[in-house]
């Protein structure tokens, strides 16, 4: 029964994301992607995400706003406001990836 | 009885004092660097490019800046989490912190150095302190259309005791005269065009200038004349060619002048822009490596140097302002955040963040003349910015 309800998440996850497999970022990605979330993000969320020119990432400001929302927002920017669209530097999963880390909240350790 | 004491106190304060001498000194080649990532600063002297000291508990710096008191003997350094931190360079210590804000940006100190000036995001507006004792003195919150904050960038001091900042969210310039502290004369200037980024003021004192992020050109306030209101400058840069992605705001810091000819970045554009200041017109567009973000010109006005938007960014250019041609094109190495130049320009110190490293450059050879390690550096702020209007 457990197996199944992992297949099962599994499956929805690779259906969610529009059929690509949603591969998990290597660890070393991992470290470049928190690093530019901190560093890059940053500049305009703050580097402890609290917000800047750019609004808060926290937990808390995200709840009640969908992945595929946040996930698009990072890939392609909002016109008429300074978020720039990211595609050309992160995949889907890698946004997925830092999507699902922002609703967990990033430690502020650097 | 009491008498007897009075000469060993006095050997004693004689002796403390001649001991004090050996470490007797100025400030004027004094700087701070931020480590961003840590909350310190580190304290360091371009005479022997040496870092002095480590001074910690400055809590979040990512986009921390600095203005120094008039004596040049305090760092004011404001903080992203609204911490504003008085730093005494002679003790190396923090002297005073407060929290003023949830989110600040940065900050400006007055004409008569009483008065420091911060510019807030949350919640949007400034508040001022008074410079020895950083208590509260007033509040300015940046109100506008039914009621709504604006964030506040482009904090600076003017001429005639007056604090200049723009409202990002609200389009707007206003200028406070502080010559009552506590009741600031606010005048505001609307429509000045969408989403001002940041903004600079001339050395004289005389010209703000507010990059605009939502629209191409500039917003101008004479400040001689602002009776005749913002008008509107370059309007037509960016026109007809679709812009790219801004990945880092660009900052308009100092003035990157030669002669009458003024250097700018152009907002989402791999070009610096070259303005004559005697009619605000386009004179030229310098091609470079990327979308530029600090434009600075050396201080006798020769060479302009450039660093770049992530993820262009490991990269330095060097404009010959002569024949506006680039002349050199460094990579120290990952993120080039900020740079500074020495009071008389022969160094220009450069932070590389990803490489934890402080870059020495000898500007005559554009040679790397020393390095000195810093965690996660970004502003560099030398003490000769206090006595320069609008630093």
């Amino acid at each position: 029964m457990r197996q199944q309800i992992v297949q099962l998440t599994a499956l929805l996850s690779i259906l969610a994301i529009g059929g690509t497999a949603g591969a998990t970022p290597s660890a070393e990605r991992q470290a470049q992607l928190l690093h530019l979330l901190k560093q890059d993000c940053g500049s305009c969320h703050g580097m402890t995400l609290k917000g800047g020119l750019g609004p808060a990432l926290l937990p808390q400001n995200l709840t009640g706003k969908p992945d595929a929302m946040l996930i698009q927002t990072v890939l392609d920017g909002r016109p008429g406001t300074a978020m720039p669209p990211w595609r050309t530097m992160l995949s889907h999963d890698e946004v997925r990836w830092l999507v699902d880390n922002l609703r967990k909240g990033v430690d502020d350790a650097p | 009885m009491r008498r007897n004491y009075a000469l060993p106190l006095l050997l004693l304060a004689l002796l403390s004092l001649s001991a004090c001498s050996h470490t007797l000194r100025g400030t004027g080649d004094l700087g701070v660097v931020i480590e961003r990532a840590s909350g310190s600063v580190q304290l360091v002297e371009t005479s022997g490019r040496t870092a002095l000291q480590r001074i910690e508990g400055l809590g979040d710096l990512s986009h921390a800046s600095v203005v120094y008191s008039r004596d040049t003997r305090y760092a004011y350094v404001f903080g992203r989490d609204g911490g504003l931190t008085r730093v005494d360079l002679l003790t190396a210590r923090i002297d005073k912190r407060i929290l003023q804000s949830g989110n600040s940006i940065g900050g400006a100190i007055s004409q008569d150095g009483k008065l420091v000036a911060v510019s807030n995001y949350t919640p949007g507006g400034v508040k001022v302190f008074t410079a020895d004792t950083l208590e509260l003195v007033a509040e300015i919150p940046a109100e506008y259309g039914d009621g709504q904050l604006s964030k506040v960038v482009g904090l600076v001091d003017a001429p005639g005791q007056r604090f200049i900042f723009s409202l990002f969210d609200a389009g707007e310039i206003w200028s406070a005269d502080m010559h009552d502290p506590a009741n600031p004369k606010i005048t505001k200037f609307r429509n000045i065009g969408r989403q001002p980024y940041d903004a600079l003021i001339t050395p004289d004192g005389r010209y703000y200038i507010a990059g605009l992020f939502g629209e191409d050109g500039l917003a101008l306030l004479d400040l001689w004349h602002p009776e005749k209101g913002v008008k509107r400058i370059l309007p037509h840069y960016g026109r007809g060619e679709k812009k790219l992605p801004v990945y880092k705001m660009p900052h308009l810091e100092g003035w990157a002048m030669a002669g009458h000819y003024a250097f700018l970045p152009a907002v989402g554009h791999h070009e610096v822009l070259v303005m004559d200041m005697n009619n605000w017109q386009e004179v030229a567009r310098i091609p470079t490596h990327g979308q530029p973000v600090f434009v600075m010109a050396r201080p006798d006005g020769r060479q302009v140097w450039v660093n770049f938007a992530h993820p262009r960014n490991d990269t330095l250019q060097v404009i010959d302002t002569a024949t506006l041609r680039i002349i050199d094109t460094l990579t120290p190495g990952k993120a080039v955040l900020h740079m500074e130049f020495t009071p008389r320009g022969e160094q220009l110190w450069v932070s590389v963040r990803d490489e934890d490293r402080i870059d020495i450059f000898d500007t005559e050879t554009v040679q790397r003349i020393g390095t000195l390690p810093a965690d996660k550096p970004s502003g560099i702020f030398f003490t000769d910015r206090a006595h320069r209007i609008g630093l």
